[in-house]
Order: structure tokens, then C-alpha cells, then sequence
């Protein structure tokens, strides 16, 4: 990097990075992806992507249909309608929204349909909170969505450019998960690909299904649980093959998000990992994992770890559903102990994260310790040293006991 | 000229062996929508009797296309495939929502509202049997006072209906606009008529049910000319604000002379033990929206 | 890592070790974030490779005190949580370093950067702090730069900032102006943070 004292400036930045927000990375990947409708309705802290959509549309820079609706179910049953018939189709929403369109992201899935979704997360009400936890998210991960979450805001614009590919690939939907406020609302530097190096990534979307009167369907009627034959004699699925043949798809697309990440990283010269990522994973005994913003805060509680001569690492959680189980499993098998921070809850039960972990290590011959905690609920903000914290007190659990270590929370002032 | 029984195109869409009850007046309805929508339209359905006629996976009992949606979602969902037709340079294409009363008095009414205030480029039939007759016969929104209901089951119910037409003439969509299928010339017409306007068109059909109202599949037709000779139905369109009553009871009121309600009542068994005070109230809320008809009704 | 050419005689440019943590303290509607989110894009084209910015998350009430934070790295930034010792804090409103006791949580020697008339050691700041003053609000006032019946004062303080830290030069605020602003409205709050640059007193 030059920089001369005076006259002409001649520091090299890349003027292709510019210093945006993560929802406004999300309405730039939208706007590269050319998505044809957007239908959105208001919710804090996810507005601003749609406001930018709505910006980019109005004057022309987006040829696309922008439909402001008057509720989120609404939202997503527009996004059905015209992805039915063939158009691209985005909207992004958080936490009450989310729950709001509940009945429509069932839908979706059923439908198999390749819609794109922003879940810029965010607390369930009530009490009401705006803030950031990833409790509205992890209610939806058993809808049939992809959910993957982002740690930083060139992940988010490129795992949006990334997810269309996959849903289309898939015929799957799509959730981009990234954490309210703590990515949504703060700027930092994103590289913004150009729309031919886009276009060249993400072909136009070819539908495997269309409405249209020219060769009538009658899309989504009642459907028993049985086989039935068609008018031709030839039988066809029941309801539970087509649930079965969902949650094939959901299990292959554990390959094709891979696929997708490397095919993104020669493209553009960035890929995030796949279904995961971690950090200084190689010869750590501890283990920290996470999902989103959390799991990058995490790198710094790992380098304070090491200074203080634990061997510790990271493993960033990207493809929450489809779970990797075989990969995560093998990724932490050399672990003792893998302390897992989830920001949401099984109410009863514990962090799902930690709870999906535990199973995938099931019936391992050798397989590292799990401990559970969980933090950042509200936005409680979690600041690297008690992640510290946090670790070095399941390594003094681990010196005193064996067996289940019971969830932890991350500076709970009861 | 009004279409006819002997103009009617012969095309049909809906194909025999439909799974209608016997004597559904939906299903008269349906076959007259699609005839004056000549085939080149996608409907949108939500859970309701149409999505029983329409048959089960893996076949089908109409041969124009139908989208299946959610409950509460067939104005935002109809809007949604009309803003990917439009995109996709699909527009010669009518995107009709059709949905019962409940899925448009009752669960519908956030999604048609928005939709009419968006004025998104649809047009939404509602059928009206007046109740949830798929699921049991339970009260909605637009069962009529002292119908009894397997929700509304010793006094009948005790509210009047909406008025959903009036509902979306507040939105000041281009058309508004009422049907039965016992006027199928009118119901016609009207379709034809509201395919070619752009924006939000509402029709809001009677439809007569045998199994709900209870009375004899063979006198469905009856039923609904009743419903229209007491005035208890009003046939009408408002075309851009302008009120004029369409048919039998435009006929009706240059005469001015409605049978009494009782005549309408008195053979469905569900006014069976409606009080008379009950039906008085039913003929003096038609007399009032007679009064009001006549005083709008612009020739 | 380059740093500004631009230093202070007297007290010298701001003591950095590659991380430097900037809170900005207004009132709902000064537009302090825009301002912190011009500051980190200027930062970046100084050549700061790890940059980030953020509003005190919430709700933000016209006129209630709201903070936002810049925070500025040598390598690209790992950590997203809320900053709690600033190495500087930016007052756009002085009656915030009483009220709002702005110098919470901030390093020693660490810098306040105040848009006042007043001198600087004319202000209620604790002694373990350098204190720069810049009338930001006089420069907008002359500048035209009102809205809404109020000077808008958050991209003249961005002149201070420049000034008394040397962590952006005054070509970096141009160019994070220009990218922030229409090229009317951008030539104008340059101008305004040029002002404020020349005028602002340690």
C-alpha cells in the first residue's frame, strides 16, 4: 500500500470494496442475482434491506416487481405465487416476522420451491427485544428451509449470490442467517462483484414446474399418505414418499452447499468454508463453536487462549440444515472438548447447536466431551473474554468430573 | 345481448366425476367461470370446497391450472403470480383467486384488503355457501342470522353477515360485483366483463349448499333464485363507484315486489327452529338493503 | 500500515499499535452514525484494512443522546462486540460530557475531540485526557449546512477528528464524503470538515 504525503492521491484501495452494512450487503447481493419480485413488510432489524431493494427498483437500477405487503405471511405467500410461475423471487425478514410467516416457510419447503430468504436475526417477543439472538431462525430449522449462517458481511453478500445457486440446484429453499444489529446495522468492508462475474456464477433461473394454461396443473392438491395411480394407471407418490424425497434432497444438498463454495471461491477468489470453517483447528484440545458473529469473536477469545497456553480453535457453524453431522463429527474428533455457544434455546432442553452436535457424536468409539452454553440472548452483548471465561471453566470441570457437564450460561446476572 | 344457456360456449374445463357434492352450487358456478374465462386463466385456491372438486393427487378434475395455497394466503398469493407473470411477460394470462366465504370474510380479509389496496392486477370470486362446509359446517363470518351451525348449534347465529362486497367497495377497486348460479348468463357476463378491466376485481357469488343449508341436491337452482326473489341476494356490479342491479333483480326492482324471506328460509333446514323473531329480523335487514339498493341502483 | 502525514505539532498524531477503538457521542438526528460510518470508510482508503462502525443498537429517539463506534485495525477485524474503552470519543453535543458522561470507560490519554466555541481546557474533561475543541457548529452554520433548523455538525467534526488523531488525511474524508453524499451535498460537508480541521484547537 503507497501513499504519497501530498498532490495526488495514490494509497490502492480496491474501489470495488465499499463500507456497508450487511443488510445493505444483502440488497446488493439481491439487486446481483436479479431477482424479478420482492415482496416485504417492515420489521426491525431487517427493514433496510428491502428499503435499498425498494430504492434500487424505483429508479430503475432492478427490474423487478416490489410488492409492499401488508403482513409477512403475505410476504411469502407472493413469493409463492410468483416463484410458481417462474420468477426469481427474494425477501428477507427477523424474529416476529419470521413467526408470522411460519404456516407460509412450511409451504415453501412443501412446495419445493427456490426461494431466497434474509433471516437477519433477532429475539422472539415476548417480552418485546430488537436486538440480536438466534432463537426466530432456529424455530424454523425443521420447516425443510437450508439454513446457513454468515459471520461477517462479504459473507452475507456472498452467501446470498451462493444460495440461489443452491436452492435452484436443489430445488430447495434458502435461509442466509446473520445476526440482527451486531452485522446488520454495522458497516465494514465488502467487496461488491460486478453484475458480469455474477451472471457468469448464477445462470437465469429455469423453473422444473410452471403454471401455466398451456399445460394445466393442479398444483399442491389434497394428497394421501398412499401411493396413488394417475389417469394413465401410473402410480404415484403418496404424501410420506414426497416428505421422503424431501429430506433426500435436504441430505444431498449437504454436498451441494460444498459444491457451490468452491465453485464461488474460483470464481470470485473467496470461499467461506462450506458447511463450516475453523480456526487454528489443526492441534486444539478445546474446541469453540458457533454459529454467525459469535463464532468470529470467538478467533479472539482462541488467540487470548493460546497466549495463555491453551491449545484452542474454532469451529464456525455455517450449514445449521442440512447438519453436517459426519463432517462437524470428524472435524472435532481430536478434540477433548468442544464448548458450544448457542444464542438460542431448546426451552427445556438445551442450545440446539450443542444438542445437534451431541447426536451427530453419538456411537463414536472416541469422541471429545460436549459442554453447552448459552449467551447473547436480547443482545446481551458477548465480548471475547468470557468466551475466555467460559472455556477455561469447562477445562476445570473437565480436571474434576466426568460425564454430562450440565448448560452454562454466558454472564447471567440472576 | 346477455349470454344464455343457448350461447354459452360448449367448451368445458371442469370434467364429469368431479369430486362436488351432489348439487353443489359451486360447482354450477365454477363450470361458468371457466367457460368465460375460455380457459386462459391460473386459479388460485386456498383450502376450501374448490380444492375437493379440483380431486387428489395425482389427478385432476378441471383442465385449467390451479395453484394450491395456504388458508389465509389467496389474495397475496394470486398478487404474487400476477407480479411473476408480469415480470416474465406473461400478462394475457387472468389470475383468478377463488376462495369461500371463511377464506375471504374471515381469514382471508388481511390479504384481500392489502391486495385491493394495492390494487394488484387479480381477480377474486368469492363463493359464498355461508359457512365452513368443507370442514363440518361451522359459523363464519357471512353465516346469516339464525342459520344454525355445528359452532352456532341451539339459537342458530345470533350476528348478521358482512358485507364483503361493501368491504372492498371501500378499497375503490375498478369492479365489485355479485353473482349466482342459478343467473348463469349473468354470472356470464360479469366474468367476461371483469377479465378484461386490470387491477383488483371482486365477485362475490351465492352458492347455494345442499349439505350446509340442508335441503335436497335437486333444488340447488331453486335455492338460489329464491335467495335473489326475496332479496335476501341482491345481484349487482359497481363499475368504477357507479351502483346498478344486474338481472333478476334489476327486473325486480322495476316491479318492486320480493317474496317474503320466509319462502327462502323455510326450506333449509337450518332455519328449521329460527324463531320468529329471528326471521323478522332477516326480512326487515333485507327490506333495509332493498331500500338502499333501489335508492342507488343507477340506470 | 501508513499513517496520516497529517500530525499535530504539539501534541504529535494519536499513539496507534495497529487497533484503535473511536466512540461517537450526539443526539438522535446530529447524525452520529453517518458520520462514524464515514470515518470508517475514510480510515479504509488510509489504509486501514480492518474497519467497522456501528450505532448503539436500538431504538434511536430524536434529541435522546445515542452513541456510535468506529473501529479501526491494521488486519481485518474479527470482533463485533460493543466497543467499551474507547481510545477516543467525538462529542458532537458538549453538554454530552457532563450528561452523558461521555469519557466512560475510555484509555488513559485517551483523546476527546469536542465541537465547542470554547477552549479546549475551558471544558469539563478530566485531566488524563487530551482535549481538542472545534467550533463544527459554526463551520456548518457558515457552510449553509442546516436542516431542519439545526446545523448539521457530524461531517465537520469528521475535520477534527482527521485533525487531532492523524488517523485519516483530509484526501480520505473527501473521498469517504464523496462516496456518502450526491457531489453537491458532498463538496459542501467537505468544505464544512475543512473548516473544521483548520479550526480546531489542542
Amino acid at each position: 500500500m503507497l501513499r504519497k504525503n501530498k498532490g495526488a492521491r495514490t494509497v490502492t484501495t480496491n474501489p470495488d470494496v465499499h463500507i456497508i452494512t450487511g443488510n445493505k450487503a444483502a440488497a446488493e447481493a439481491a439487486r446481483l442475482c436479479r431477482v424479478q419480485v420482492i415482496a416485504a413488510y417492515p420489521i426491525t432489524p431487517q427493514s433496510s434491506v428491502v428499503e435499498n431493494l425498494a430504492k434500487y427498483v424505483d429508479s430503475g437500477v432492478l427490474d423487478a416487481e416490489f410488492i409492499a405487503v401488508e403482513s409477512e405471511h403475505s410476504a411469502m405467500s407472493v413469493l409463492i405465487g410468483a416463484s410458481m410461475v417462474g420468477a426469481r423471487v427474494f425477501t428477507a425478514t427477523s424474529a416476529n416476522g419470521l413467526a408470522y410467516m411460519c404456516e407460509q416457510i412450511h409451504w415453501v419447503a412443501g412446495s419445493r420451491l427456490p426461494i431466497v430468504m434474509g433471516c437477519v436475526n433477532r429475539a422472539l417477543a415476548a417480552p418485546w427485544n430488537v436486538l440480536n439472538d438466534q432463537q426466530d431462525s432456529m424455530s424454523m430449522r425443521d420447516a425443510g428451509w437450508i439454513q446457513i449462517f454468515c459471520r461477517n458481511n462479504q459473507e452475507i453478500l456472498d452467501t446470498f449470490i451462493q444460495a440461489f445457486k443452491i436452492a435452484e440446484t436443489t430445488h430447495l429453499p434458502v435461509m442466509v442467517c446473520y445476526d440482527g444489529y451486531i452485522l446488520s446495522h454495522t458497516v465494514m468492508p465488502v467487496e461488491v462483484p460486478t453484475q458480469e462475474a455474477v451472471d457468469a456464477f448464477l445462470p437465469p433461473y429455469k423453473p422444473h414446474t410452471v403454471l401455466d394454461p398451456a399445460a394445466p396443473r393442479n398444483i399442491n392438491p389434497v394428497t394421501l399418505a398412499d401411493p396413488r395411480p394417475n389417469a394413465d394407471g401410473v402410480l404415484c407418490h403418496g404424501y410420506m414418499e414426497l416428505r421422503h424425497l424431501h429430506h433426500a434432497a435436504l441430505r444431498e444438498a449437504i454436498d451441494t452447499i460444498v459444491a457451490v463454495d468452491n465453485e464461488f471461491g474460483a470464481a470470485f477468489g473467496r470461499s467461506w468454508g462450506g458447511l463450516y470453517w475453523d480456526y487454528l483447528r489443526a492441534d486444539a484440545e478445546v474446541l469453540l463453536m458457533a454459529a454467525g458473529s459469535l463464532a468470529s469473536e470467538a478467533t479472539a477469545a482462541v488467540d487470548a487462549l493460546r497466549e495463555a497456553g491453551v491449545k484452542a480453535g474454532v469451529i464456525g457453524l455455517r450449514a445449521y440444515r442440512p447438519f453436517p453431522d459426519d463432517a462437524v463429527a470428524d472435524a472435532v474428533a481430536a478434540a477433548k472438548v468442544v464448548v458450544v455457544f448457542d444464542k438460542s434455546l431448546s426451552y427445556g432442553y438445551e442450545g440446539p447447536i450443542c444438542a445437534d452436535l451431541r447426536a451427530a457424536l453419538h456411537g463414536r468409539a472416541t469422541s471429545p466431551a460436549v459442554h453447552g452454553y448459552i449467551g447473547g440472548l436480547g443482545g446481551r452483548d458477548i465480548k471475547a473474554r468470557e468466551l475466555v471465561a467460559a472455556t477455561c471453566e469447562s477445562i476445570e470441570w473437565m480436571k474434576k468430573n466426568t460425564g454430562r457437564k450440565g448448560t452454562g450460561w454466558v454472564n447471567l446476572q440472576l | 345481448m346477455a349470454t344464455t344457456a343457448l350461447t354459452l360456449p360448449e367448451t368445458e374445463y371442469m370434467l364429469p366425476g368431479n369430486r362436488a357434492c351432489a348439487g353443489c352450487g359451486l360447482g354450477i358456478a365454477f363450470r361458468h367461470i371457466t367457460k368465460a374465462l375460455d380457459g386462459k386463466c391460473i386459479f388460485v385456491v386456498p383450502a376450501s370446497c374448490l380444492t375437493v372438486l379440483g380431486g387428489m393427487y395425482p389427478t385432476s378434475s378441471v383442465t385449467v391450472p390451479i395453484m394450491n395455497c395456504a388458508f389465509p394466503s389467496t389474495a397475496a398469493s394470486a398478487s404474487g403470480v400476477a407480479a411473476g407473470l408480469k415480470v416474465l411477460g406473461r400478462e394475457d394470462t387472468t389470475v383468478v383467486a377463488m376462495a369461500g366465504d371463511g377464506g375471504t370474510a374471515d381469514i382471508g380479509i388481511q390479504a384481500l384488503s392489502g391486495a385491493a389496496e394495492r390494487n394488484a392486477n387479480i381477480l377474486y370470486i368469492c363463493y359464498d355457501n355461508e359457512g365452513y362446509m368443507n370442514t363440518g359446517t361451522q359459523r363464519s363470518g357471512s353465516t346469516p342470522l339464525g342459520a344454525k351451525t355445528t359452532t352456532s348449534p341451539a339459537l342458530g347465529k345470533c350476528e348478521f353477515p358482512k358485507d364483503v362486497p361493501a368491504i372492498l367497495e371501500a378499497h375503490h377497486i375498478p369492479y365489485v360485483a355479485t353473482a349466482s348460479p342459478s343467473y348463469p348468463g349473468d354470472l356470464y357476463d360479469k366474468v367476461k366483463k371483469a377479465k378484461d378491466l386490470r387491477g383488483t376485481r371482486y365477485m362475490h357469488l351465492n352458492a347455494p349448499c345442499p349439505s350446509g343449508w340442508q335441503f335436497a341436491p335437486k333444488d340447488t337452482v331453486e335455492l338460489g333464485r329464491l335467495a335473489v326473489e326475496t332479496g335476501v341476494f341482491l345481484l349487482y356490479e359497481i363499475e368504477d363507484g357507479v351502483f346498478r342491479l344486474t338481472s333478476r333483480s334489476r327486473a325486480l326492482a322495476k316491479q318492486g315486489a320480493l317474496k317474503p324471506v320466509r319462502e327462502f328460509l323455510e326450506l333449509q333446514g337450518r332455519f328449521s327452529s329460527a324463531a320468529d323473531a329471528a326471521i323478522d329480523a332477516v326480512q326487515e335487514w333485507v327490506n333495509q338493503r332493498w331500500k338502499r339498493a333501489i335508492e342507488r341502483h343507477a340506470e | 500500515m501508513s499513517k496520516s502525514d497529517v500530525a499535530i505539532a504539539d501534541t504529535g498524531p494519536l499513539t496507534f499499535n495497529g487497533f484503535c477503538e473511536i466512540r461517537w457521542h450526539g443526539r438522535g438526528g446530529q447524525g452520529a452514525i453517518t458520520s462514524a460510518n464515514i470515518l470508517a470508510d475514510a480510515a479504509y482508503r488510509a489504509g486501514f484494512k480492518g474497519v467497522t462502525s456501528a450505532p448503539s443498537f436500538g431504538a434511536e429517539r430524536r434529541g435522546a443522546p445515542v452513541t456510535a463506534s468506529t473501529r479501526l485495525s491494521a488486519e481485518p477485524l474479527r470482533i463485533f462486540s460493543q466497543v467499551e474503552c474507547p481510545d477516543v470519543i467525538v462529542v458532537l453535543d458538549e453538554s454530552l460530557l457532563v450528561t452523558a458522561r461521555a469519557t466512560t470507560g475510555m484509555k488513559p490519554r485517551g483523546r476527546v475531540i469536542v465541537n465547542s466555541k470554547r477552549a479546549p481546557d475551558a471544558l469539563p474533561v478530566p485531566e488524563d485526557f487530551i482535549v481538542a475543541a472545534a467550533d463544527a457548529s459554526g463551520a456548518a452554520e457558515e457552510l449553509g449546512l442546516i436542516i431542519g433548523g439545526a446545523p448539521m455538525v457530524n461531517t465537520a467534526m469528521l475535520g477534527a477528528v482527521a485533525r487531532a488523531t492523524g488517523l485519516i488525511g483530509l484526501d480520505d474524508l473527501d473521498e469517504a464524503i464523496r462516496n456518502a453524499f450526491s457531489a453537491k451535498a458532498a463538496a459542501k460537508n467537505f468544505q464544512a470538515a475543512k473548516l473544521t480541521y483548520e479550526r480546531t484547537r489542542m
